[in-house]
């Protein structure tokens, strides 16, 4: 193995093993963060008891799962309902590997870096669906089945506000895209693309008012709802820590990244700014799932197949058509 | 244990990933782990391409494969037949028209494989960038590029029709 310990294979160790103690630090603060916002927005106090401000709640919870029993249904599809919870995290953690916190904190400053996120994002579906179907639960298969509808919907309008940003820099590179907008960050130079993509990543994560995968009112719990235990903590994990991923795109795509705003960096470290721009993101998505009510199954594709996606494709065009102009 | 055989045994994890991948894709009567194979087999092929050198084709592999086609195929096995039914016995003629049809794609292939003269590694180009593979797409193999555009009209149309007929059927 001589050869092979270089400093390569342990920057890339040491940044697995803080990514995988990252992603579980903030899904549990996520998760508290999201039952106080609820509660402060109708009105109540949200989690107080176990600990300061109920910062050990979360905890108190993930403790409470892990000790579960793990319920697998008799008719249940076995292999494919082991699987999902674990495939479901996988595109996840792929997600760490590309994001520009700092200048120089990214594990794998990689030039298709744009690419790499979306492209392992249809591994998400793969696994909604195998959960929901492997279930054998009509439930988690109407959740599952909606879920692909939504995703294949909304991803392309996705794709094509990123496409446009890229255009701009002629680069798929985090670290290239951030770097370009050192005085003026893309949201102003493309509010539209900008729009589209925060909409897009909210139906992206399920997340109301676009959770009709797992609505509660009329589907129980969607396409986890035969799950228990840890396995459910893994969806639930999963859908927290897709949260922040899409929260920190958004951040470095249109935001400015680890840069404040208009080139002042007011001598705060690059890594607070990006944090900070991505918990205020995440606290937007917060903000909306508590304000609107959720859409109904044929208004959310009508949406975007008839709204959003034009409105894309003209966004990308008049992007490519001003760049050319400009040149 | 060299590079070289942590590539090798790269290289035969993927083989092996790809070939299981395509035989769930295949021989299991349960559609969805028929669509789970081909998902795995498709993301070995992205593999071959990573193992190859082109990180960007591995992705793009990834994107348009698997999380395009694948997750077409999921909306058409939402039109097959439901699961809970007495799954029917393999009819012999499909079988053998899919075996057929098989053979001459694999033929064409092979065919294709050993006509073209193949140039070693270190004399190719290595410049496998995006820019490059953009003007190659739009230059040199602008006919073939324009052809798969054609096949999704094609696509696209035949889905439209299909739709539009069982609707006018039904209604």
């Amino acid at each position: 193995m001589g050869n092979l310990v270089s400093s390569e294979w342990l920057r890339l160790v040491i940044g697995i093993i803080v990514v995988l103690a990252f992603s579980q630090l903030n899904a549990l603060f996520l998760v508290w963060l999201e039952r106080k916002v609820a509660g402060h927005i109708q009105l109540r106090l949200g989690p107080k008891e176990v600990g300061p401000f109920g910062l050990l709640q979360t905890i108190a919870d993930g403790i409470k799962l892990v000790g579960k029993e793990l319920i697998t249904p008799r008719t249940a599809d076995r292999t494919l309902f082991v699987i999902a919870p674990v495939l479901v995290f996988m595109p996840v953690l792929v997600g760490f590997l590309v994001l520009p916190f700092s200048p120089n904190l990214i594990l794998r400053d990689m030039n298709v870096g744009v690419l790499l996120i979306f492209a392992f994002s249809a591994f998400t579906v793969l696994a909604i669906l195998a959960g929901g179907w492997a279930a054998n639960n009509k439930y988690a298969l109407l959740g599952a089945i909606r879920s692909v509808a939504q995703n294949v919907a909304y991803e392309i309008p996705l794709l094509l506000a990123v496409l446009s940003v890229v255009l701009m820099v002629h680069s798929l590179n985090f670290a290239d895209i951030v770097r370009a907008q050192g005085r003026i960050w893309f949201i102003f130079l493309q509010p539209v693309a900008g729009l589209i993509y925060l909409i897009c990543a909210t139906a992206e994560t399920n997340r109301a008012p676009f959770d009709i995968p797992e609505a509660e009112s009329e589907l129980v719990a969607g396409f986890h709802t035969e799950y228990s235990g840890m396995r459910f903590g893994l969806f639930f994990l999963a859908e927290y820590t897709n949260m922040f991923i899409v929260s920190a795109v958004a951040t470095s795509l249109f935001f400015g990244g680890w840069q404040g705003p208009f080139g002042f960096g007011l001598g705060i470290p690059g890594v607070v700014w990006f944090l900070l721009k991505t918990y205020i993101l995440i606290f937007v998505i917060m903000w909306v799932r508590w304000t609107f009510p959720r859409l109904r199954f044929d208004q959310l594709m009508n949406f975007s197949w008839k709204f959003m996606i034009p409105l894309a494709l003209a966004n990308l065009l008049i992007t490519a058509a001003v760049l050319k102009f400009v040149q | 244990m060299s590079t070289e055989a942590f590539a090798q045994m790269a290289f035969w994890m993927l083989v092996g990933l790809t070939f299981a991948g395509a035989a769930i894709a295949v021989f299991p009567r349960n559609i969805l782990h028929n669509v789970l194979g081909l998902a795995l087999a498709l993301a070995g092929v992205g593999g071959f391409y990573l193992y190859l050198g082109s990180f960007f084709i591995a992705l793009m592999q990834l994107l348009i494969y698997v999380g395009a086609i694948t997750i077409a195929i999921v909306f058409a096995i939402m039109l097959s037949r439901p699961l809970h039914l007495e799954i029917p016995k393999r009819a012999v003629p499909k079988v053998a028209m899919a075996a057929v049809a098989s053979f001459i794609f694999f033929a064409a292939i092979l065919g294709v494989v050993f006509r073209t003269q193949w140039t070693p590694a270190v004399e190719r180009s290595t410049d496998w960038s995006v820019e490059t593979i953009g003007h190659l797409l739009l230059t040199r193999y602008d006919l073939v590029f324009e052809v798969i555009s054609l096949v999704l009209l094609v696509a696209i149309i035949g889905a439209i029709v299909t739709a539009g007929f069982t609707r006018r059927l039904s209604s």
